[in-house]
């Protein structure tokens, strides 16, 4: 297990290969289809404005050498304060039209979700130096337990699943799934499923 | 009569109680899978969250899904009735955390908060000749949901006829396409026959079948078998990060076709297969399996 502080340095994920099993412990932020669309259109396709320039300020504190969670999590309120139950990892291949980008502008160093990611987030990782990290998809509760407070929530009209959610994580595990040199499991387990598939399809 | 209460006691056990038969299935396939495997690792965290779930009373997965019902009713019950009571237990349960509010208006991307809205929840209502209830409830996560699919044979380019050779290969197709996205390992219930929309219906409801239950018309029973040996031969495994376990089970049902069509519809249900089956009693009495 190699465990890792966040904010990372890009030294340290540069020797983070395919297979590694990595503990995070710091603050992450939790942002899905709605928050991914949003980056793109609010903050990179313009300059932001009045209150997203507020919201970028807060987000680019927490995820410049930082890491987005695509999680769309069960929270208990309790009079404003907030507790994660259920945490588990969305379908990452949603935010492939927008991830690299993402990725670029914040400075990310890594993404975790699960599925895995495509070709264009694959050479985003190589060009900008980060990790896809794999959690376990479903396991929500064990995962929940990882996330020790919730610092903070923002945008939660776009509904508690798709909100940023600003978390502190401790002793967070997934399994790099794709690296910044150009590797990616998702990649080969494609190839080699298609060769098992096309040696069932000629029977 | 009380329709609230024990609708309330079925969404949290289905919510947290993850059934027996997918715990033991996914047991038996992490005593068969490599020693030091990812797959041995996933599933033991897996079957790990499940045991947290139960114990704690917490969703077993935070997606809680698209609310499926499926309802067996007496005769002589008002399906509005029910309807307003379910909505009530739904609006409950997602207050006390049990459910994730998972409704968003596709204009407006306004998510309700309480999981009611257009089609939300998804009810199928059916009078039958007994005198109690029946009440099957799917909590399926948006991801598995995702890799469903519908085929129309014949398929020139997987070469399924239209025959059951032809069902094989294009579900064989639509796992290899699922890859661990749906949360492998899952269970495929699979609808052969009827329109489009019938087919859907019809897949989704052999998931509440046992995971190791066979189909008991005999050629459908050996060929939910055989696709289920041939899928776990491409080795996505659990998750997708390579194993012997792709699928825990195969579940097949059939329409009556017109001449012209053939569909064949795959949902898959991902290894949190929250589905319960509740039968009701008039008397108020109530069982959950």
């Amino acid at each position: 297990m190699i465990n890792l502080t966040l904010p990372i340095a890009e030294g340290d994920i540069k020797k983070l290969k395919v297979g590694d099993n990595v503990s995070l412990t710091g603050v992450m932020v939790t942002a899905r289809d709605v928050a991914h669309k949003y980056i793109m259109e609010h903050f990179i396709k313009e300059e932001p404005q009045g209150k997203d320039k507020e919201l970028f300020d807060l987000l680019y504190k927490h995820l410049h050498d930082g890491i987005i969670y695509h999680c769309g999590p069960v929270v208990k309120e309790d009079n404003g304060k907030y507790t994660f139950l259920a945490a588990g990892p969305t379908t990452s291949i949603r935010e492939e039209p927008y991830q690299t980008d993402v990725i670029k502008y914040f400075g990310l160093r890594g993404v975790i979700g699960k599925g895995g990611m495509g070709d264009k987030t694959l050479q985003g990782l190589m060009d900008h130096k980060a990790v896809y990290l794999h959690a376990i998809g479903g396991a929500a509760a064990l995962i929940g337990k990882s996330v020790k407070e919730v610092l903070g929530v923002e945008r939660l009209d776009f509904g508690m699943p798709e909100a940023f959610w600003i978390i502190r994580v401790e002793d967070f595990q997934c399994v790099v799934t794709m690296d910044s040199h150009g590797n990616s499991l998702h990649k080969d387990m494609i190839e080699r499923s298609k060769g098992e598939l096309d040696k069932l399809l000629a029977q | 009569m009380d329709f609230k209460t024990p609708m309330f006691e079925l969404i949290k056990d289905a919510s947290t109680n993850l059934p027996r038969d997918v715990i033991d299935i996914m047991e038996e396939m992490r005593a068969k899978e490599e020693a030091d495997s990812n797959a041995k690792s996933v599933l033991g965290t897996i079957l790990d969250n499940v045991d947290l779930a139960k114990v704690e009373q917490l969703p077993i997965c935070q997606d809680t899904g698209m609310i499926f019902l499926d309802i067996y009713y007496p005769s002589g019950f008002s399906t509005l009735m029910m309807r307003k009571e379910i909505n009530e237990a739904i609006k409950e349960a997602t207050q006390a955390n049990f459910l994730r509010p998972n409704a968003v208006d596709v204009v407006t991307g306004k998510n309700t908060g309480d999981n009611i809205g257009n089609g939300s929840p998804s009810i199928y209502f059916n009078e039958w000749e007994k005198d109690y209830f029946e009440i099957r409830l799917m909590l399926k996560g948006g991801g598995s949901e995702n890799v469903g699919i519908q085929y129309k044979l014949p398929d020139s380019t997987l070469k399924a006829g239209r025959d059951l050779d032809g069902v094989k290969r294009c579900v064989l197709e639509g796992v290899f396409k699922a890859q661990g996205l749906g949360c492998a390992p899952g269970i495929l219930g699979i609808g052969i026959g009827g329109d489009r929309g019938g087919s859907y219906y019809l897949s989704k409801k052999q998931l509440f079948r046992k995971v190791k239950d066979a189909s008991p018309d005999k050629e459908l029973a050996v060929l939910e078998k055989d696709i289920l040996e041939s899928a776990n031969k491409l080795g996505i495994g659990p998750m997708g990060f390579g194993g012997l376990t792709t699928l825990l089970g195969v579940k097949i049902g059939t329409y009556h076709r017109h001449p012209a069509t053939f569909f064949v519809t795959i949902t898959y249900l991902c290894w949190a297969g929250r589905r319960k089956i509740m039968t009701l009693r008039q008397d108020g009495g109530y069982d959950i399996d």
